[in-house]
């Protein structure tokens, strides 16, 4: 049940789905957005204002593509109005030095570059588009200007044996901090799940340099990793716990405990044009259905473990379990992790020849 | 890396001092630290004009009925956990 004493953290800002790049494990849903139905201006000025009456403190710029708003420069203006710590999390594309200006001039906290690989080749072939270039110039770019850089790498089986090159671009740039963000299966990234789930050999090679790599930069680069979640031996505490400390909206205005939450059926989401975000937040169906610990079931119901990762992600036990309100099956004290682990038994160890004439490329909304 | 006591702190690219409801924060990326008391003092003076030994001296007066000696080394520890935060930067 409603806490009243927690309030969200954090606002992340989904300001529309269209991307100039086809990303095979976006995290978007598979339904995407259209632009026309996007909430304009004022709307997310109100959003943000609300947000931060509630008490959130800072707000994620995403997407698809935060920058292919045209009023992108505005809407970091009056976050920071608001009073929120705004991040961008980008792809890098479409800018330049005078709309990067723009953004810091407006006061931008926190500039978020995502990379697919360390090689524009493997980058082409996930997002089925050439940026890997633009990301190397924004680099320089933000080498001359003062703000937060964080370099986010996606990881999967084809770039998890790039991360020394991975490494060496964010050592040469201004970023304080490295993000190795391994693919979450959800949305695209279900869909191409066969295609992007590393070998457990790939794995451990990776947690062995990551862990030096975080010891080296120690002052200079924070790194940040987390085990991807199916070769865990626990859930990650998705979201922080649901509906208790982020909220999302959605291109549209639909306000969701999470990115995802749209696969678990029979979910319908209040919209900031009709609610207030404290009503969403407070006493919305959505946002109060696995608030707490009521709707857990054995053996989170009554594991020590429920209190750090809050019986883990809620649409991943949807996904693989079929019911929303198991344990996450990755866990595994759950019932359903042989799942997981008939999932794990079918990944090659050999490279995949040609994965791009397989993977599903995410679409671009109308 | 050992805080060098003549170095002078100051907020790393991408973190500042923020506020909500009456609590002062320090915003980072992806993550914000609640300021009380001794931490808000001490980050306040992180701004590249205090030295670290400055630092010390002014919460020492500040906080004058503790002992300086754990007062130094309260301090010394609170800027090593925000150095591993990538919170500060130290220039000469």
């Amino acid at each position: 049940m409603a806490s009243p004493q927690l309030n969200p953290l954090a606002l992340v800002s989904e300001l529309t789905h269209r991307c100039p790049l086809h990303c095979v494990y976006c995290s978007n849903p598979l339904e995407l957005a259209a632009r026309a139905t996007e909430l304009p201006t004022e709307a997310w000025s109100s959003v943000f204002r609300q947000a931060a009456e509630l008490g959130v403190l800072q707000t994620d710029f995403t997407g698809g593509e935060p920058l292919v708003r045209t009023d992108i420069v505005e809407l970091v203006r009056r976050a920071r109005a608001a009073g929120l710590y705004v991040s961008l999390i980008t792809s890098g594309l479409p800018l330049d030095e005078t709309k990067l200006d723009a953004l810091l001039e407006a006061g931008l906290d926190h500039f978020q570059l995502s990379f697919q690989s360390a090689t524009e080749s493997v980058a082409e072939a996930i997002s089925g588009t050439k940026t890997h270039a633009q990301k190397l110039r924004v680099l320089d770019w933000l080498q001359s200007r003062r703000v937060g850089v964080t370099l986010n790498f996606v990881l999967h089986r084809h770039n998890l044996h790039q991360m020394d090159e991975m490494i060496a671009i964010a050592e040469s740039s201004s970023a304080t901090r490295i993000e190795f963000a391994n693919v979450q299966y959800y949305g695209w990234g279900f869909v191409n799940r066969a295609l992007l789930l590393p070998t457990r050999v790939q794995l451990d090679e990776f947690l062995e340099k990551v862990k030096s790599a975080e010891e080296r930069l120690r002052g200079k680069i924070r790194v940040e990793y987390v085990v991807p979640d199916y070769y865990a031996k626990f859930p990650k505490p998705c979201m922080g716990g649901w509906g208790r400390k982020v909220m999302l909206v959605a291109p549209n205005g639909d306000a969701l405990p999470c990115h995802a939450a749209g696969v678990i059926p029979g979910m319908s989401f209040e919209n900031v044009k009709e609610s207030s975000l404290r009503e969403i937040w407070e006493s919305s169906e959505a946002f109060r259905k696995f608030r707490g610990e009521s709707w857990m079931q054995e053996p989170c119901k009554t594991c020590d473990r429920r209190v750090q990762d809050f019986g883990g992600c809620r649409c991943q036990a949807m996904l693989l379990a079929g019911d929303a309100a198991a344990t996450d099956p990755v866990c595994s004290l759950s019932h359903d992790r042989p799942k997981v682990d008939a999932i794990l038994a079918t990944v090659p160890s050999a490279d995949l020849q040609n994965p791009q004439q397989q993977f599903l490329y995410r679409s671009n909304p109308s | 890396m050992p805080i060098d006591a003549q170095s002078k702190p100051r907020l790393a690219p991408g973190c500042r001092l923020g506020e909500n409801n009456n609590q002062r924060v320090l915003l980072m990326p992806e993550r914000a630290l609640r300021l009380n008391g001794p931490s808000l003092e001490i980050v306040t003076r992180c701004d590249g004009n205090h030295s670290v030994a400055q630092i010390v001296a002014d919460l020492q007066r500040l906080y004058s009925k503790a002992e300086p000696q754990k007062v130094e080394s309260d301090i010394i520890g609170y800027l090593e956990l925000l150095q591993k935060d990538r919170a500060l930067d130290f220039s000469a």
